[in-house]
């Protein structure tokens, strides 16, 4: 068959062509067709070969017990059960702690920590027959005390599940003696579940020797695989985990698959059949970690005209019965707490806490967001304070020329905070329409209005050094076509699309001959997560190190056959230029495989300039920052506290876009998520340590009727990256998360209205109607 | 009486015959595991994501009617007659995209994709009922979807695209109407349906009379009727339903109609099938009827099932009662009839009798003077069950209450009436002063619980706040008293 017979070659002379899906272009998700068609492929998705079992957990309904006795005889009993696996059952190490602290068992052994944690898993020959036989275990429980809350746990001297982080520069102590006004305050500020839309899911099937392939919904396939070997008790060379897409990831299927993983795999090679398992909605979010709650007890000092003088936080962290990724996302929180802020003098402590509760995870923005709110916390208890607007507070004590050490002692170098806050302010008609809801508010009604300007600066790189590399795999086929692999995973970023645009722009190819690849270990090894906002920043540049390889290798080839210079080698879109002729470029790699041209390459990637010594708290842990602010505008009702959110305008910094489309996806979903973190998504206990609200009947994250209806999104398509990534762009997953703050603010500035803007309401997270309602109250009783 | 062992339909192009049919089999789970139809997701498994959204349609008065539904829930039992249309049928022939798909993908509807074939079905539901949509519909038709990528606006932005795609009246479900009609038509024999498998037991009764006698033989049967909430004591509690007694087949239980001063609800007629007459006849109910549920819970969920199950959270008894609303229950030929509120005793405990059930629903007309509301307080505005909800009755006559009818969900366990509240009302001027003492009593009617939606306080100070807002709304005023999106 002739090589014109494909589907998408375009017949374009060369010449008059342009490229289909370089980059800095807006170019739709690559399966955005087999989305909409229902063609997309999960991991549910995929035929089951004959002889397929389910695994299903039977999960502990206690918050902090000892296992006096497990009796399964009648989950043994029931119905098209194969097997039941318990501890004992787990031939390699009973653990799935991803940095090695050997705290998480995978199925419990002597004691349970919390109320949803796996004693067993039941194998039966449909999910069916294996949740129904889970019900039917008889576990004998010794009750022991529990503790819930972050802050009770410090009372109780519970542990720290990792060691806590300290942070200082100048000293804070003699500062705030000395300033002429402080502040203490504490602030509440709640988890959140993921609510990805595909739950957890991993499909084991054995191979021969000791192999295991997993097709799993996982951001990070390596770790999985790691994971497996290590509870296996095998090498990771025979651990193979595909992964071709994910519904939705947000953190919460970072390290939180592992489990699942695990089992799956455990009981695939003790059956030597096909395992899935799948949890229902409930038991995922009960048996699987959210982001984490904090307490925050904070102190400001600060002078007449609202300058901070000195800051100190401690943060205590909600962390669940063991460490998981505790330690970064505690360490994130600090390094954000001064979010766009110069604090002169400053000491933060994390206090990561080990507490009766599901393990908290990764979770969008990884800690940032619970530190960033403080920082915004601490401005608007300045400007109640001093009865000025918020905005102005803000500016006042923005990192700015020799004001620009962080609280870690990196200088922030690439700072635009004031110019995105100016351009927003401007866009967005800031000022008159505060002063028409100060207007509204001041006649008084049920129906009060708030409005608030917050901004974010957000450090892009893994804290954790060695997470900043990345791996790719290009193939150029004799056809011309391109086979693309990557480290990283699509959950609906847009990163394979992205990438794919770099390697398009790198040969001049069109995107339709790019072929985008499932992410599997056996290509690319020992990746990172993809998780940190870095899935482009590190893979792409991977992408192009490979595509740049076999270019180079081209070019040579081209200079020599044709008797040109290599400078006179030029891909231009579709075809090569080669001093004056112009080779369509499926004819060029043609040529050139007859030439026995190597025709595929491994790229590689890491990050330059990042340090971090975190014993000493000093060191450049980001490579650069990411901006954005946004400002909120809100209506509430002061008889219910129920309210809207009228309208939004954002103006996020995204370097030079790849993808503007995409971004610009990134930074509405965020923002949105952002908000329902803050608004009605609530998780609740109830005493005896079980999580009630582990659904969507009860956990509420946004609807399409809950986001403003006037929503202004835009880039700021001025900026640029200072530092080389891949196009000047910067990552964009997670800092307009934090541009959701603004919606906090905006609410509490409506509920300041009934005592005249005189208190900081100090609503805390999530402001549900209740919080709302019942800080009116507050203030109301103290008006 | 001639009885049938199967069940027909057509799913997308082709006519499907099945007897082995458990009572509690789901069809997310027939199109996933038996058809190997994976574009329909399971999210929840719930009915609150949206992510399984299907149309079912469904022969009513020859009338052939498309509906978006929760497959998650929707028991295959229910499907007997009925087209059932999965996102799978929506391309064309060479893969060509239905005008909805092209517009979610020119406007990157989509990013995980897993929620996005329930986006599209749920839209096209709305498109070829309404296809030039405002906002407000839009959202209210996204209600039951859930999505975690996008923050919505650019499914919006899609959905008010769609008709520029294409226009309804050439969309297969259109073209085709005539012929499934027929096909439907032939499968709707008006024979009972019995369903047999090892373990399980169904029935399809021919018609309501035999509805009666197949409870009378079964006084033990699961009623089923719109399944959004003995859906989830199969998905979720994993309860066994059998034996179970289907209803949501029977058009003479989907009546609603008005006459002689009372509207007359057969308990088959679903909260959306009863918006149009009930929001009409009482135009408070408008925005509180958009916000029971979602718009697939509203297509499948009954209000005579609200009523039936006896929830202290169900959103239509507290207005039930407030309308003075009565509840007709049959057993074999015999028929009763009560006050909605004598209909529920204690939690979990309704006045009806083994074999009996509930036929009809009875709700007189607004009287002159009389000044209604109907609230409802969620955590989140729309698809939430309710931490408090009222409906409000309060007949005012020269300056004067002469009646007061004030019941509140939420707030106890079950639906109940302020009895003290209404004391306090009756009599006394209609004024400010009269709404604030009444309020006062309220925490002699109630001492609400808390839990995961509310505080007890809460529930209290917002259940008084109500009565004050309800005073504000008939006041003259010139300040807004309630939010309005803009």
């Amino acid at each position: 068959m002739h090589d014109d017979t494909r589907p998408n070659a375009d017949l374009t002379p060369p010449a008059q062509r342009t490229l289909s899906g370089g980059v800095h272009v807006d170019r739709q998700h690559d399966s955005a067709v087999k989305h909409v068609t229902g063609r997309a492929e999960y991991a549910d998705d995929i035929a089951e070969p004959i002889g397929t079992l389910h695994a299903y957990l039977g999960l502990s309904e206690r918050a902090h017990a000892k296992l006096r006795s497990i009796d399964l005889e009648a989950v043994r009993n029931a119905p098209g059960v194969i097997d039941v696996l318990t501890a004992d059952d787990i031939p390699g190490v009973n653990d799935v702690s991803p940095t090695g602290r050997d705290d998480e068992p995978v199925l419990a052994t002597d004691t349970v920590q919390f109320w949803g944690q796996p004693i067993f898993a039941v194998i039966a020959e449909t999910r069916d027959l294996a949740r129904r036989a889970a019900h039917l275990a008889q576990i004998d429980y010794q009750d022991l005390p529990h503790v819930l809350e972050a802050d009770a746990a410090r009372e109780a001297d519970m542990p720290y599940v990792t060691p806590p982080l300290t942070l200082q520069r100048g000293d804070a102590s003699d500062a705030m003696k000395t300033a002429p006004h402080r502040i203490k305050g504490q602030m509440r500020v709640g988890g959140q579940d993921h609510m990805y839309l595909e739950g957890h899911i991993a499909f084991a099937i054995p191979g021969e020797d000791e192999d295991v392939i997993l097709h799993s919904s996982t951001q990070h396939p390596t770790e999985a695989q790691h994971m497996v070997a290590h509870v296996l008790g095998i090498a990771s060379n025979a651990v193979t985990v595909n992964v071709r897409r994910m519904g939705g990831g947000f953190g919460g299927k970072e390290t939180q698959m592992n489990l699942f993983c695990a089992v799956a795999a455990v009981a695939a090679k003790r059956l030597n059949r096909p395992v899935k398992i799948r949890p229902d909605r409930d038991d995922d979010m009960s048996a699987t970690g959210k982001r984490h709650d904090f307490v925050v007890d904070y102190e400001v000092g600060f002078d007449n005209e609202g300058k901070i003088l000195a800051v100190t936080g401690d943060f205590a962290a909600r962390c669940g019965f063991s460490s998981d990724l505790s330690g970064p996302v505690t360490d994130r929180a600090l390094f954000h707490a001064d979010n766009a802020y110069f604090y002169p003098n400053v000491l933060l402590n994390s206090h990561p806490m080990k507490t009766n509760t599901v393990s908290n995870t990764a979770f969008r923005g990884f800690g940032g967001p619970q530190g960033v709110i403080i920082a915004e916390r601490i401005i608007e208890e300045i400007a109640y304070h001093r009865g000025r607007d918020s905005l102005d507070i803000r500016k006042l004590n923005f990192y700015s020329e020799g004001r620009d050490i962080t609280p870690y002692h990196q200088t922030v170098e690439d700072n635009i905070t004031a110019e995105i806050v100016a351009d927003l302010e401007a866009r967005s008609d800031y000022a008159k329409r505060r002063q028409a809801v100060l207007d509204w508010n001041a006649k008084g009604g049920v129906i009060r209005k708030g409005i608030a300007l917050t901004p974010v600066k957000f450090g892009i790189s893994f804290t954790a050094t060695w997470y900043n590399q990345a791996g790719a795999l290009v193939h150029v086929y004799s056809d011309g076509s391109i086979h693309l692999n990557h480290g990283g995973t699509e959950m609906g970023q847009g990163l394979n699309t992205k990438v794919a645009q770099v390697v398009a722009d790198a040969f001049q190819a069109d995107f339709e001959t790019i072929k985008i690849t499932k992410t599997t270990t056996e290509k690319v090894p020992n990746t990172s997560a993809t998780a940190a906002s870095s899935g482009t920043d590190l893979n792409g540049m991977a992408a192009l190190d490979a595509c740049e390889q076999i270019k180079a290798r081209l070019v040579t080839f081209a200079a020599e056959k044709w008797s040109v210079a290599p400078d006179a080698v030029q891909f231009i879109p579709g075809a090569v230029q080669i001093g004056d002729d112009i080779i369509p470029f499926r004819d060029f790699i043609k040529a050139a495989y007859m030439a026995r041209i190597h025709l595929s390459a491994a790229g590689f990637y890491k990050t330059p300039k990042i340090h971090w010594d975190r014993d000493k708290g000093t060191g450049r842990p980001f490579y650069y920052y990411a901006y954005g602010a946004a400002v909120s505008e809100v209506s509430i009702d002061t008889l219910t506290g129920e309210y809207i959110v009228d309208r939004a305008d954002i103006l996020h910094d995204v370097g030079r876009s790849l993808n503007p489309v995409i971004d610009r996806g990134q930074v509405e979903g965020a923002f949105i998520q952002g908000m329902g973190w803050l608004t009605t998504e609530e998780l609740w206990w109830d005493d005896k340590g079980q999580l009630r609200t582990h659904a969507p009947s009860t956990y509420k994250i946004p609807l399409a009727s809950d986001r403003p209806r006037i929503f202004n999104v835009e880039l700021a398509d001025w900026s640029e990256n200072r530092e080389n990534t891949i196009k000047r762009s910067k990552a964009v997953g997670e800092p307009p998360f934090m541009l959701g703050i603004s919606v906090l603010e905006a609410l509490s500035m409506a509920v300041a209205s009934v005592d005249d803007y005189r208190t900081c309401p100090r609503l805390d997270a999530p402001a549900t109607p209740e919080r709302v309602l019942m800080a009116v109250e507050r203030l109301q009783g103290e008006g | 009486m001639t009885t049938r062992s199967n069940i027909q339909f057509l799913l997308n192009g082709d006519p499907v015959t099945l007897d082995a049919i458990g009572a509690g089999d789901t069809l997310l789970d027939y199109l996933r595991l038996q058809k190997r139809l994976t574009g329909t997701k399971e999210g929840c498994a719930e009915g609150d994501c949206g992510a399984c959204t299907v149309l079912v349609g469904r022969l009513d008065s020859g009338q052939l009617h498309y509906e978006a539904v929760n497959a998650c829930i929707r028991f295959m039992a229910s499907l007997d007659g009925c087209h059932i249309v999965t996102v799978e049928y929506l391309s064309g022939p060479e893969g060509r995209m239905h005008p909805v798909q092209q517009a979610m993908v020119d406007f990157h509807g989509s990013q995980c994709g897993f929620c996005t074939p329930g986006f599209v079905m749920s839209l096209y539901a709305l498109w070829m009922e309404t296809p030039e949509p405002t906002e407000t519909q839009i959202e209210t038709a996204l209600q039951g979807n859930l999505c975690r990528c996008t923050g919505y606006e650019p499914i919006i932005r899609a959905a008010q695209s769609i008709n520029t795609y294409g226009s309804p009246a050439q969309d297969a479900l259109n073209t085709e109407r005539a012929a499934v009609t027929a096909q439907l038509e032939k499968m709707v024999d008006g024979q009972r349906v019995e369903l047999r498998t090892d373990d399980s037991f169904a029935i399809l009764p021919a018609d309501v009379d035999d509805l009666a006698a197949a409870l009378l033989e079964h006084p033990d049967a699961t009623m089923v009727a719109g399944a959004t909430d003995v859906g989830l004591w199969v998905t979720k509690f994993l309860k066994t339903i059998s034996p179970a007694i289907f209803l949501s087949h029977l058009n003479e239980l989907r009546d609603i109609e008005q006459s002689d001063g009372m509207i007359r609800m057969g308990a088959g007629v679903s909260y959306s099938g009863s918006a149009d007459t009930l929001c009409t006849a009482f135009p408070h109910l408008r925005d509180y009827w958009d916000r029971i549920a979602g718009w697939q819970i509203r297509n499948m969920g009954t209000v005579g099932g609200n009523v039936a199950n006896g929830s202290p959270i169900g959103d239509t008894p507290p207005i039930l009662i407030a309308l003075g609303a009565q509840v007709i229950l049959r057993k074999g030929d015999a028929r009763r009839t009560l006050p909605v509120e004598a209909f529920f005793i204690d939690y979990g405990k309704q006045d009806l009798a083994p074999g009996e059930f509930v036929e009809r629903i009875d709700i007189p007309l607004a009287q002159p003077g009389s000044l209604h509301a109907a609230y409802k307080i969620s955590k989140r505005r729309d698809e939430d069950i309710s931490s408090v909800a009222v409906g409000l009755n309060v007949t005012v006559q020269d300056g004067q209450i002469t009646d007061a009818r004030i019941a509140f969900g939420g707030m106890a366990a079950t639906p109940k009436r302020a009895a003290t509240v209404e004391a306090a009302l009756i009599g006394q001027d209609w004024s400010e002063a009269t709404i604030r003492a009444a309020a006062a009593e309220l925490p002699k009617d109630f001492q609400p619980l808390t839990d995961w939606r509310a505080s007890s306080d809460y529930r209290m100070r917002s259940a008084q706040n109500l009565l004050r807002r309800f005073w504000l709304e008939n006041a003259a005023t010139d300040t807004p008293v309630r939010l309005m999106r803009a």
